[in-house]
């Protein structure tokens, strides 16, 4: 679960603080972040994980991931069910420009780096997206060209 | 460093840019020894692929030595001679574990684009636009090969010249590719559009293959006299002999067994008026493409016969002779070379002398020079087939 921030970018932190709970922490713009605790509700190992949040939470969400074997080995489809409430107010408005206008885009560009990671060893950058997959980026994307820069380019 | 720039239509430049960097495990960056300007390169040049950037490096056929490597890649060391494949592929995704290297599912960031335009993506090319990744490619003094465990073949045997071995890089698979996607059987005839640089390998790779018979369309006088010196063919001017009627006399009528695309989206065509109405489509982008030797090979194809396309298409197509297809249960096989594929067993037909890759090159020049080397190969200029760039 430490992991989830290396290919889910609006994702600062996800600390697991024991008995089932985990503290998440995302960018928001701005430099804000926003924070919330969730509890796992089922865990079973290579098959399902779901979760959601506590009470209280800044953006209350609840969601699950399904990994299941593809037909005539294909692989693994794994399925991302997500659901989120963004509060009213300025912290509401933070977190719709943090997911953008279309969440189910933000989660494929996630599922899509998520897949980059366990095939292919990392996040895949090339010199016109250094910061890799990104739906935002497609259309303003920098030359294909050293930038000259080393690790990960914002 | 120094690298080819795309400055925006029928305009490169070579530029000083930051060096490459490692930037990834899996990568290495080579120093570049030899690099070519690829007939697909002059569709980037002529400005006819969309998602090109101002100032994007390009070239996507190069050999060197490796003068860096990330932490993940234990195949090769510095000092090492290696030849680069020009598809990007992971080696581990599905597409790359069946061979279909140029459709690695993880290898271009940007599938988004691509995956707008042709409904799914591809992997990512060498210095080929944003729509197929947006990597920096080879006409340059260095290149970052991402997956350098998976693409570069070393090349250890240090009495092949640079030339003997560039092309493994694209030209000479895809050549080859298209010749096998023929399934050649003995007694068949096999129909080459375009002698360029792929048509010229995929005309010897046919013979190769066991083609009884291998025939090559063009208008230039000089790349069919370079097919005809180089392997045993029958050459068509298509501006002084009606093809169709060509091919049916060279096979009894019935056409030939297999058709070969090798020309791609900026076909000329033998009438003027229809040649500039075509030109005008595309200029405005009713059509993207102009296909006279698709259609062409499609129309001349015998019954339940395979046309093979390497020729690069971008997008859409107007008037697609499919009734010919449908009606006459033709085969069309086609894509973007799985040049990984090809690399060793193509290196040993280069080493046991099957093929002398160097035939194709004409021009010889240092990258400084690289403008006019995309002029000369462009306009045709000085009987111009391949022009060979050293940094």
């Amino acid at each position: 679960m430490r992991n989830l921030p290396r290919f889910m970018t609006h994702l600062e932190e996800v600390e697991v603080i024991g008995g089932g709970l985990s503290r998440w922490v995302a960018a928001a713009p701005v430099g804000r972040t926003v924070a919330w605790r969730a509890e796992l509700v089922e865990d079973e190992p290579g098959r399902r994980l779901s979760w959601r949040s506590l009470d209280g939470s800044e953006v209350p969400n609840r969601g699950s991931v399904d990994f299941t074997p593809a037909p005539g080995g294909r692989g693994t489809e794994v399925t991302v069910d997500l659901v989120f409430e963004p509060p009213a107010g300025a912290v509401g408005a933070a977190v719709a420009r943090l997911f953008g206008e279309d969440p189910a885009q933000q989660v494929k560009d996630d599922l899509r780096r998520f897949k980059q990671v366990l095939e292919a060893g990392g996040v895949v950058r090339s010199d016109g997206t250094p910061e890799g997959t990104r739906t935002g980026r497609l259309l303003r994307q920098r030359p294909a060209r050293p930038t000259g820069a080393t690790g990960e380019a914002t | 460093m120094k690298a080819t720039c795309w400055m925006g239509p029928r305009k490169v430049e070579l530029v000083d840019v930051p060096d490459p960097v490692i930037l990834d495990d899996r990568d290495a960056i080579v120093r570049v020894t030899s690099t070519a300007i690829c007939g697909s390169d002059l569709h980037l040049y002529d400005g006819y692929v969309p998602t090109m950037r101002k100032g994007d490096v390009l070239g996507h056929e190069f050999m060197g030595e490796v003068v860096d490597v990330g932490r993940a890649v234990t195949n090769l060391h510095v000092g090492d001679r290696v030849v680069v494949p020009f598809p990007i592929a992971c080696g581990g995704c599905w597409s790359c574990k069946q061979g279909l290297w140029s459709l690695c599912e993880n290898s271009n960031p940007n599938s988004g684009l691509a995956e707008k335009m042709w409904g799914s993506s591809t992997g990512g090319i060498f210095g080929y636009s944003h729509l197929v990744g947006g990597y920096a490619g080879g006409q340059a003094e260095y290149v970052r090969v991402p997956f350098a465990d998976v693409g570069p073949l070393r090349i250890d045997d240090d009495s092949l010249t640079d030339e003997q071995v560039l092309f493994l890089t694209d030209v000479f698979p895809t050549g080859y590719m298209g010749a096998e996607l023929c399934d050649i059987q003995p007694g068949d005839t096999v129909a080459v559009w375009g002698a360029g640089p792929v048509g010229q390998f995929a005309a010897a790779s046919a013979r190769l293959l066991g083609a009884e018979q291998v025939v090559v369309i063009d208008r230039l006088p000089y790349r069919l006299r370079m097919a005809e010196d180089h392997s045993e063919v029958v050459v068509l001017n298509y501006e002084e002999v009606d093809v169709r009627e060509a091919l049916r006399d060279l096979t009894a009528g019935r056409g030939p067994d297999a058709c070969i695309d090798a020309v791609g989206m900026e076909a000329h065509h033998g009438s003027v008026p229809i040649e500039a109405f075509d030109k005008g489509k595309q200029a405005v982008r009713l059509q993207t493409e102009r296909a006279h030797a698709l259609r062409q090979a499609i129309t001349c194809c015998r019954n339940g016969g395979t046309v093979s396309v390497m020729g690069v298409y971008g997008g859409v197509v107007d008037k697609f002779p499919m009734g010919s297809v449908m009606n006459r249960s033709l085969t069309i096989r086609t894509g973007q070379c799985h040049a990984h594929r090809y690399l060793r067993p193509l290196l040993q037909r280069i080493q046991q002398g099957d093929v002398d890759p160097t035939f194709i090159i004409t021009h010889r020049m240092p990258l400084d020079e690289v403008a006019e080397g995309y002029e000369l190969f462009k306009r045709k200029r000085d009987d111009c087939v391949k022009v060979v760039l050293t940094p």
